[in-house]
């Protein structure tokens, strides 16, 4: 028998997907039984509160859970938030009811072992509900009480040496796609590149100094599976420099229909037999590529590594061999200049241990940054109010056409005086000797 | 319950501390193929929906289940999740970037009794713990954000959007019948934890009421300069208030003519709040993609601007969904995204073949970016 009664939140446990409800029915149930005789460290019947509470908001259409609060763990400025009810009195179960964000490894590949032990952690200390994972990527431990905290963390470290994420004014957990771990596409080594920035720095992320959030995420290729251009203030995407490799055989057998089309994905419809011409050389960004006689021709050169050709015959087109990646910045949601993609800074750099090149370009990104950013300033704002010129001469990135879509159609350039022959200081009486007033 | 110390004691803090030392490493995590066959991948393809399979140089293979599942999850489901991948697949297991679950066989002749084990497992309200399906040209996982189940800002809950917009459209996450993957994305408030702004379809919780001024807290609780800089259009100023008890206090006023509901304010200064059981809802967006595939990655559009909070299954909002995906889906070419199928046929034409009115908060009136987005041109379709 549930604590609340939670007539609209029942209604969404039926339906083929997997209800989040009938989830957490099941835990309450779990925990009011608890048949494993846990001491609980935090109210057993939390779960119950945390559905009443929801109902609640169903029913009142707003939500019942008030503004932050400061909580955390002793060092840390990051990684714990802090979360009450406006209804502790009907709920005391969730009267507080904080956040902690684990940090998640690399291409999120776990033991079994080691989500137990997380699972034994968090049924003991928390609430036993978890997100899997978080919008930036780390596993979110869903709901404990303060005097848990510091508990939460010394078990974590001590016993696991596992360590929280970022929250705040901080470095965020950097997150990366599965990358060379089983994807052919990977240009890099994302969870290697991810890991190492992530270790290197641990304090950016743990101990928030900048002006608001910032983000790393890795992408292995221009396909972009963890949507780095989109949401990251500094994106790595993989891409290679020469040339695609063409196994002229499979191509025949992707034609022929021996292989399905993009690997199958179409599966479900019949789109008719494979047109080469049609489904890879006519959609071709840069019609770069030709089909005759038999063979498939890609002019190199002109080819702005779309993905879509390697995509629609993973078996007859691979990645170039010279490797390495993209680096873009400034993307972000629209909060609160409007929403910005990633603008490319660096349109190749090789990705190899220690990675000093790449942390070169990071910390001068930050320099500027940390000097030059307003309070909840995202980085790709800076770079709207200052301009990317101003982060060229930061990052002392020499200029390029790829960085930009077009050149500028206005001609209010900013000249500095440096730049012009004699600079600005003139004699005005030199002037008048010539010209009459 | 006795508390239960792990060891830590508060006297003493830094005493054994234990700081910054990362996630897990990856590689402590990989299933053995995974480990040997790192970096060597040859190509992989869609078994069927759900089903992948990668094959390496040296001909090992790799077959991935992939299930979809609610973010929001208990330990006793990742208990059980554990107990699968402990009998299937030696115990490793792993996430996608889109919260679904991946089980990894090493051999064809291991996923039959894996899917069977998969596809009988529901709960106890009827649903499926563990769906197979999301690859390919269909409609993967949602991600989303908290909602009203966490989160202090939202303008609607996020677990029961999705759920119902995953009930609708089902068979697309286990069938692979549309032209390009669709991907549908979820953040409850303007802040876009959940990054919506380049999906498919975006579903977006949206406040319409200006801020609630609690006079008698705001300068006790906020920083008012910090509430005053935190506003995007310069709309909040400060200003001095008599409360009734005849007391003056330092407060703030707002052009509610210049706000534009995002809710930064609140960020900044608890006593603002501008939820609103009326004021709120939903926003949905279209048209967005981050893959540089064929075209450039885009920004999702604003398609509706506005449907109400209809607990719990927002009828309207999955009804508007499922048009547009069935329109996109009878009318877009192969490889086609939603986003670059509604370019090629023209937004005129994406309005009227998805049946959305076109309404003036669709115009976009938020400086610069608004001027690039009005047609400067004859060239548009009756």
């Amino acid at each position: 028998m549930m604590k609340h009664e939670t007539p609209l939140l029942d209604q969404l446990e039926s339906g083929p997907w997997p209800s989040f409800v009938s989830d957490l029915k099941a835990e309450a149930e779990k925990r009011a039984k608890n048949e494993e005789n846990i001491e609980f460290q935090i109210p057993s019947d939390v779960v119950e509160d945390l559905l009443g509470v929801l109902e609640l908001s169903f029913k009142d259409g707003t939500t019942h859970w008030k503004h932050g609060g400061i909580v955390g763990v002793f060092g840390y400025g990051g990684g714990v938030i802090g979360r009450y009810c406006d209804q502790p009195n009907a709920f005391p179960g969730v009267a507080h009811f904080h956040t902690m964000r684990v940090a998640q490894p690399g291409g999120k590949f776990y033991t079994t072992k080691y989500l137990k032990d997380l699972c034994d952690l968090w049924d003991l200390r928390g609430s036993g509900i978890t997100n899997m994972h978080g919008s930036t990527g780390d596993i979110i431990f869903l709901g404990t009480t303060t005097p848990q905290l510091e508990e939460v963390f010394f078990e974590l470290t001590h016993r696991m040496g596992q360590d929280l994420g970022g929250s705040g004014s901080n470095l965020r957990t950097p997150a990366d796609c599965i990358g060379q771990a089983r994807c052919e596409y990977a240009c890099y080594d994302t969870q290697a590149l991810c890991y190492d920035l992530t270790m290197e720095y641990q304090d950016e992320l743990h101990r928030p100094a900048f002006p608001y959030k910032f983000k790393f995420k890795f992408d292995g290729c221009p396909n972009g599976c963890v949507a780095s251009i989109a949401r990251a203030d500094m994106s790595f995407i993989g891409t290679w420099k020469d040339d695609i490799k063409i196994d002229q055989e499979a191509v025949a057998a992707y034609v022929g229909g021996e292989f399905p089309s993009n690997a199958g994905a179409h599966a479900g419809r019949d789109w008719g037999a494979f047109d080469i011409q049609k489904e890879v050389v006519d959609l071709c960004p840069t019609n770069c590529m030709k089909y005759e006689g038999g063979k498939l021709e890609i002019n190199n050169r002109e080819c702005v590594r779309c993905m879509h050709c390697i995509n629609v015959m993973p078996r007859a087109l691979k990645i170039g061999d010279d490797k390495g990646l993209s680096i873009l910045v400034g993307a972000k949601a629209p909060i609160l200049d409007g929403a910005q993609m990633g603008s490319l800074l660096v349109p190749f750099i090789k990705c190899e241990e220690p990675y000093d090149e790449i942390k070169e370009v990071i910390e001068k990104v930050w320099d500027w940054w940390m000097e030059e950013g307003k309070n909840r300033e995202r980085l790709g704002e800076l770079i709207k109010r200052q301009g990317f010129q101003k982060l060229l001469e930061m990052t002392e990135i020499d200029p390029d056409p790829r960085m930009v879509s077009e050149p500028r159609s206005n001609p209010y350039i900013f000249w500095k005086e440096e730049e012009v022959e004699g600079g600005w200081d003139r004699d005005i009486n030199e002037f008048r000797k010539h010209h009459l007033r | 319950m006795a508390f239960i110390s792990s060891g830590y004691d508060p006297k003493e803090p830094m005493k054994n501390r234990i700081t910054d030392i990362g996630p897990k490493k990856f590689d402590e995590f990989y299933p053995p193929v995974i480990a040997k066959n790192k970096g060597k991948w040859l190509y992989h393809e869609i078994l069927e929906p759900g089903i992948l399979v990668h094959v390496a140089e040296g001909g090992d293979e790799v077959y991935t289940v992939r299930c979809g599942g609610a973010r929001i999850m208990t330990t006793s489901l990742i208990r059980e999740i554990c107990e699968i991948a402990e009998k299937h697949c030696d115990g490793y297991l792993r996430f996608t970037t889109r919260n679904n679950i991946e089980f990894m066989v090493d051999d064809k002749s291991k996923v039959d009794a894996l899917k069977k084990d998969l596809a009988g497992r529901k709960f106890a309200g009827g649903s499926f713990k563990f769906p197979i399906g999301g690859t390919g040209a269909g409609i993967t996982n949602i991600v989303h954000t908290q909602g009203w189940i966490h989160c202090h800002t939202p303008a609607t809950d996020a677990s029961g959007t999705v759920k119902a917009t995953m009930d609708e459209v089902f068979s697309d996450f286990q069938n692979m019948r549309l032209p390009a993957p669709l991907r549908i994305s979820m953040a409850c408030c303007l802040n876009m934890c959940g990054a919506v702004h380049c999906s498919d379809i975006a579903i977006l919780g949206y406040h319409r009421k200006p801020p609630m001024l609690d006079h008698e807290y705001l300068d006790k609780l906020c920083e008012i300069p910090l509430a005053i800089a935190a506003c995007p259009t310069g709309a909040i100023k400060p200003t001095k208030v008599d409360l009734p008890s005849g007391e003056t206090v330092k407060s703030v006023a707002v052009n509610n003519e210049r706000c534009m509901f995002c809710g930064n304010c609140y960020t900044m200064c608890p006593s603002l709040p501008l939820a609103d059981k009326d004021g709120d809802g939903i926003v949905l967006m279209a048209g967005g993609k981050v893959s540089n595939r064929i075209s450039e990655p885009k920004f999702s559009k604003v398609v509706v601007a506005f449907l109400p909070n209809e607990v719990p299954r927002w009828p309207q909002m999955t009804d508007t969904i499922k048009k547009m995906i069935e329109a996109y889906a009878a009318d877009a070419k192969k490889y086609e995204r939603l986003g670059e199928w509604a370019e090629r046929i023209g937004w005129e034409r994406f309005f009227e073949k998805c049946e959305l009115p076109f309404t003036h908060h669709l115009i976009d009136d938020f400086r610069d970016p608004a001027y690039y987005t009005w047609r400067q041109s004859t060239q548009f379709k009756f």
